[in-house]
């Protein structure tokens, strides 16, 4: 048997090494490894995303659902984001080497005090939330997430919007090289949508940095994305560059591509019919049985007063 | 020899052409069909009922421009599977996705013209089906019978309808179902043309 008696003039092996020397090796190690298997296997790189930073000290919000939270991997690997291609699995496999930093929102239009928002300036100046929401795809498929982020209007107030603004407009980035499938016109390219201001003041609504107390993986709108819980989630514009007041009710994508299938409004709304399927039911991505879809996707009590008195069958 | 070649290709090609169904089944039960298995199972079922309806249509095409007859051995195989899957998305749509919801299922067919038209395609796949077997292409005969199979130019564009009315925005992969489905019926097209055109000159020439 072996047994080794330090002496007490041998070195410790952490005098030798020091602990983040150690610590780097093993990452540049790891580095090198990764390498090598992308180079051997180049669907790993995207297969393998890694884990993006944390955030701590996040406040609850109270308006967030008790329902289960749908998992991790369904959350980032069943996406609408047709940037990175129209299936679902899509965003996931393409959005690898998605380049989100620098990155800033240009806040012009209707407002006393334009601007740019950076996005390290929305991560440490602003007191993140954690508001977990049901999210309601327009497909008739729903998912509860935990969402990381501020209500827009904290953000929006230091722009100062005047009092001609009646809407906001929100546009994705364009990049072709980063976006594969903005390379073909399958929808009217930059992504635009808008709320009308009043929606957008609205303390359910949120700018998001993140999901799962961590930092937004590209296939989820990285860096920052809007969070609306009562509309279709396509209202939910992912990867903002500008948001800019308007006067007039913004061309959002969708009702550019379909008119008579989207419309500016997209409220969740279980009696009015998309034209190709029932609004009526939603199958809750890790569920069996479709179950009944609610008014608003069940915000009904904080925002049914913003649409007093409009028909929304007819603001659909 | 040649009989013993020929008994075990048959097998095979039906074990081919189940493929999918084992395919998804495993997916299943190995989770890897993602999120949403059941949307993931309907589509594909979906899909190869339509690339059963078209390569039962390129059978006749592969003849024709290849001369290898052997391949006609295989199109009653091909037609039934691919009724097999189209059955097999109904059934999936009807008794999975909806869960014979069927307020739901019949406002769908009335109101959604994709759905209208999908479920009339597969209508009219149940005489073609039926009248699979040999012995009911003898009880017809084979002009009646060949009339009949007729109904697949109207079933294929049908699927093909359906396919493209559904897609949101991404149009790409039902305009190359329609680009397949446009060269099988050009090439007949095309064939009958020159028929015609070949017995109008010998008519002139007798004349």
């Amino acid at each position: 048997m072996l047994i080794k008696n330090r002496i007490a003039s041998d070195p410790l092996s952490s005098e030798i090494t020091s602990k983040s020397t150690y610590l780097n090796r093993r990452s540049f190690l790891k580095g090198g490894a990764a390498t090598a298997a992308a180079a051997l296997m180049p669907w790993s790189v995207s297969a393998a995303p890694t884990r993006a930073r944390e955030f701590p000290n996040l406040i609850k919000s109270p308006f967030s659902t008790d329902e289960p939270q749908n998992k991790y991997d369904d959350v980032t690997g069943y996406n609408n984001f047709y940037e990175f291609g129209t299936n679902k699995s899509d965003p996931y496999d393409n959005a690898g080497g998605f380049m989100n930093r620098p990155w800033s929102i240009t806040v012009d239009g209707l407002c006393d005090r334009p601007g740019a928002l950076d996005i390290e300036d929305l991560l440490t100046k602003y007191s993140l939330e954690e508001r977990i929401y049901r999210m309601r795809c327009v497909e008739a498929w729903s998912m509860v997430i935990p969402w990381v982020g501020v209500s827009l209007r904290d953000v929006l107030k230091k722009f100062e919007p005047s009092s001609k603004a009646k809407y906001v407009e929100f546009t994705t980035l364009i990049d072709k090289k980063q976006f594969p499938g903005q390379n073909y016109p399958t929808i009217p390219w930059p992504y635009t949508e808008g709320l009308r201001l009043d929606e957008a003041m609205h303390p359910l609504t949120l700018l998001s940095v993140g999901i799962f107390g961590e930092e937004l993986p590209a296939q989820n709108g990285a860096p920052v994305r809007l969070v609306v819980p009562w509309k279709y989630g396509f209202k939910s514009i992912k990867s903002i560059i500008h948001m800019r007041f308007v006067e007039e009710m913004p061309k959002t994508t969708w009702e550019q591509q379909a008119p008579s299938e989207y419309g500016f409004y997209a409220n969740v709304n279980p009696e009015v019919d998309h034209p190709r399927w029932t609004q009526s039911k939603e199958r809750r991505i890790g569920e069996f049985f479709r179950r009944p879809t609610a008014s608003f996707n069940g915000y009904a009590e904080e925002v049914a007063d913003l649409y007093k008195g409009m028909d929304l069958r007819k603001f659909y | 020899m040649a009989s013993m070649r020929r008994s075990y290709q048959k097998p095979l090609v039906f074990l081919v052409c189940f493929g999918p169904v084992i395919w998804l089944t495993y997916g299943l039960f190995s989770g890897q069909l993602g999120a949403n298995p059941i949307e993931t199972i309907l589509r594909n079922l979906g899909d190869w009922g339509l690339r059963f309806v078209l390569l039962g249509l390129a059978v006749s095409t592969i003849r024709r421009l290849t001369g290898w007859t052997g391949v006609l051995r295989y199109r009653r195989m091909i037609g039934l599977f691919a009724f097999f899957y189209v059955f097999m998305h109904l059934s999936v749509y009807i008794g999975i996705d909806h869960f014979f919801d069927w307020s739901t299922i019949l406002n769908d067919i009335i109101k959604r013209p994709y759905i209208t038209i999908g479920m009339t395609a597969f209508i009219m796949l149940i005489p073609l089906a039926v009248t699979s077997p040999k012995a009911m292409v003898r009880k017809l005969g084979g002009a009646r019978w060949k009339k009949l199979h007729r109904l697949i130019y109207i079933i294929a564009p049908f699927g093909v309808i359906h396919f493209f009315l559904l897609v949101k925005a991404d149009v790409r992969e039902p305009l190359v179902y329609g680009a397949i489905l446009a060269f099988l019926l050009g090439e007949r097209l095309y064939r009958r043309i020159k028929k015609k055109e070949a017995s109008t000159r010998s008519g002139h020439v007798s004349v």
